[in-house]
């Protein structure tokens, strides 16, 4: 399956299995979704399960929390991650804060899914990574995965959880792995393992990252796009990384970063997202916190520049390979 | 050369301030009686003559007059006399409690009492309100929410059910269809219509009860509610409270100079009615209305609730700084206690030594539920939860991060 048709399938098995489970969100009913996600389901499932919403985020999300009030499970979609924003109340203010506020007495179960990141020329407003604006915010969940296999499990376990979950879909790897080398034929998922995914119900858990590719020289940590990109500089440099998938990005997993960062005693964090304020600071605090007295070198930053995510200098926006191998470099030389 | 005179911003002001009386002409008011009662399935458009005309049954001489005259007992009248006087007593004791110390903040509903307890006699068990952290009255009118355990959330003590993380009055009551109160004005009115789409979703039978003020509808979810409510034609409910104020800003800096509020869900095709909010029968008969709306899946209405905040916004606020401060005894729709407890003596079900030994029952029952309360402590004197209590309830499983929190939490203090 591509990550398109993961999802699709997560959402068919979590439909099917439960009631409960809403799927609504601009042009995802009748269309199926600007990106095919929800193809389907309105046909299998009828309107009152899955259906287009007008197009305002912060409806979409309000309702999705006075349903969850109510006992659905709503999975709803924000078309770009870059429109999130007008929801920012409703989840900030409202679904994070919910289950806190009245001791329990009301929750929010609710996903929201939103399509992220950039390296397809969406310019502004269709290429934002704004994972650190949620992770900032206690009382939510931020998921994000970077395969097909991950992407249902994930989203299976997200549908499942009983706290709000963004879930933030890298629409760079909607199609197939991309590592940064623009100037290449793009290889489909067809081709990658990780695309063998079963059409039945299993989940992958939250709170746990994975080892992507293990290594003994320096340990990347990373999530979405950036984990293929890691992947590429590795195969470009030669050099022996351990690169660690996020996966959830907050709640997240400290136990397997701290345990690689231990055992390779240098770190590079790389995000698409902006530099200033963005996770990989919280990820470069967590490493200075936990692995002080192992580390060999300074920690490494490769992120976006401090800039809105521009159109036409877009590769040289994008945290590519060339990039990240230079760091991976400097780390092992310090 | 240009002919037109400089052009000239608006800011709207009201008639009345501190020293100046009010006009309250601007209110336009229709006489007891004179409004139509629509069919409950009219179709949206053809409200617009009771979104804009005033919606009210009582008039001066206490008398139900007009086809809004809801057929109710007299019992039932005085349940909600009974409810809305214990709303009122209870506020001027947690108001004085505020002054003493024993709870941080208050925020009272003086002189808007009829409008959650007249919509809370219609409301069925199930149904889920929305609320402001005006609506009180849903809680007080009814018997099996405790009025200790209500002061006990507004002392932040021990028994707090919401475990001493909320502020006073933002409670939170599922049980009796009372959702949890944000501090983030608006937020709960687009909720409100998701839940009545949840109801609908399932085939269930409920409806819920959105609430929000005057000023709060600047807020964009008051208009996205509208529109979810119209769109997906949810059972709800839709309550704006006009009382004039926003604290210290009139109801025209919310877009009421000129029109109404109820004349919004016009455009947004939802059925619409103004309504006296002062006047008991008038909001149950046009609760009753909605209510009717909802269930027989004929979509949402909204309606306009007119009355008169007459007391301060909050224990932290001083309206003399800007309104008259006799301002509520003018204003023309009075107060809804004295007058449906004219309306009950007029029907001789009623009389002033009853409301005189009713009230000191209240003021009783008051007494005792503040003492217990208070045997559970107060904010002030520290007996408030612990600090573990502090990192529950943020995510359904204590995550690591939180765990470590609060081991740090425990050696370290705060
Ligand atoms: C989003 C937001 N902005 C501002 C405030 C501060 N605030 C609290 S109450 C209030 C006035 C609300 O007035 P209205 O909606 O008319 O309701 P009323 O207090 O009169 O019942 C304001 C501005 C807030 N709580 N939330």
């Amino acid at each position: 399956m591509t990550m398109i048709q993961a999802l699709r399938s997560a959402l068919d098995v979590a439909m099917g299995r439960d009631d409960n489970v809403i799927v609504y969100g601009q042009d995802v009913g009748y269309f199926g979704g600007v990106f095919r996600v929800t193809e389907g389901l309105q046909a299998k499932y009828g309107r009152s399960r899955c259906f287009d919403a007008p197009i305002s985020e912060g409806g979409i999300v309000g309702t999705a929390v006075g349903m969850g009030a109510y006992g659905l499970r709503p999975v709803v979609e924000i078309q770009f991650a870059d429109y999130f924003y007008p929801a920012m109340d409703q989840i900030v203010s409202e679904a994070a804060r919910l289950r806190y506020r009245s001791a329990g007495d009301f929750t929010a179960p609710l996903t929201i899914r939103m399509p992220c990141g950039g390296g397809i020329y969406g310019g502004q407003t269709h290429s934002q990574s704004p994972e650190a604006l949620f992770a900032h915010v206690c009382g939510v969940r931020t998921v994000m995965p970077s395969n097909p296999y991950d992407a249902k499990g994930l989203l299976l376990a997200s549908i499942e959880n009983d706290d709000p979950v963004i879930f933030l879909e890298p629409k760079r790897l909607y199609n197939g792995p991309f590592d940064g080398h623009h100037d290449r034929p793009i290889v489909p998922w067809s081709q990658h393992a990780l695309s063998q995914v079963p059409s039945g119900h299993y989940t992958v858990p939250l709170d746990s990252a994975s080892v992507f590719r293990a290594g003994t020289a320096v340990t990347v940590l990373t999530y979405g796009t950036m984990v293929w990109v890691a992947d590429g500089a590795v195969r470009d440099t030669g050099i022996d990384a351990e690169i660690i998938d996020l996966r959830s990005i907050w709640p997240l997993d400290l136990e397997t970063i701290v345990t690689s960062v231990k055992k390779t005693g240098r770190c590079v964090v790389l995000h698409e997202a902006t530099r200033t304020g963005g996770f990989g600071a919280e990820l470069v605090a967590l490493v200075q916190e936990h692995c002080f007295y192992h580390l060999e070198a300074p920690i490494e930053r490769v992120t976006g520049w401090d800039t809105p995510y521009p159109h036409a200098q877009e590769w040289a926006y994008f945290p590519g390979p060339a990039r990240v191998g230079a760091a991976l470099q400097r780390v092992l030389e310090a | 050369m240009n002919s037109h005179p400089a052009l000239q911003l608006h800011v709207p002001e009201p008639t009345g301030r501190p020293g100046h009386k009010t006009d309250f002409s601007y209110l336009r008011l229709s006489p007891a009686g004179a409004l139509r009662r629509p069919p409950t399935d009219t179709p949206a458009a053809d409200t617009a003559d009771v979104a804009n005309g005033l919606v009210r049954v009582l008039d001066d001489q206490g008398r139900a007059v007009g086809p809004w005259a809801p057929p109710i007992r007299p019992e039932r009248l005085r349940q909600g006399l009974r409810a809305m006087l214990r709303t009122r007593l209870f506020d001027a004791r947690m108001v004085l409690a505020q002054r003493q110390k024993k709870l941080s903040f208050y925020i009272q509903c003086l002189g808007e009492e009829a409008i959650a307890v007249a919509q809370a006699q219609v409301l069925q068990p199930g149904d889920m309100c929305f609320p402001t952290y005006r609506q009180q009255g849903l809680l007080l009118s009814r018997d099996d929410i405790s009025l200790s355990e209500l002061i006990c959330q507004l002392m932040s003590n021990q028994c707090d059910p919401l475990k001493g993380r909320q502020l006073p009055v933002l409670h939170s009551y599922k049980r009796a269809g009372f959702f949890s109160v944000s501090g983030n004005l608006g937020t709960q009115f687009i909720q409100a219509v998701g839940w009545a789409m949840a109801s609908a979703i399932q085939g269930d039978s409920k409806i819920a009860s959105g609430w929000i003020g005057d000023g709060a509808t600047a807020e964009a979810e008051f208009t996205t509610a509208l529109t979810f409510a119209h769109v997906y034609r949810a059972p709800v409910i839709l309550n704006v409270v006009n009382n004039q104020w926003a604290i210290s800003t009139f109801q025209s800096m919310a877009g009421g100079e000129g029109s109404t509020f109820a004349a919004r869900g016009i455009g947004y095709g939802i059925a619409a009615l103004r309504v006296d909010g002062n006047d008991f029968l008038a909001v149950h008969a046009a609760s009753q209305w909605a209510a009717e709306r909802a269930r027989n899946n004929q979509g949402p209405t909204l309606i306009e609730w007119l009355t008169y905040r007459g007391g301060p916004h909050s224990t932290s606020d001083d309206p003399s700084r800007y309104r008259p401060a006799d301002d509520w005894q003018h204003f023309p729709l009075g107060d809804p206690i004295a007058r449906l407890k004219q309306h009950l003596i007029a029907l001789d079900e009623w009389s002033d030594e009853r409301h005189e030994t009713l009230q000191q029952e209240l003021q009783a029952e008051l007494l005792a539920a503040q003492q217990e309360a208070e045997s559970h402590g107060t904010l002030l004197d520290g007996h408030v939860f612990s600090a573990d209590a502090m990192f529950d309830d943020v995510y359904k499983e204590l995550p690591a991060h939180l765990r470590r929190q609060r081991e740090q939490q425990h050696t370290l203090g705060g």
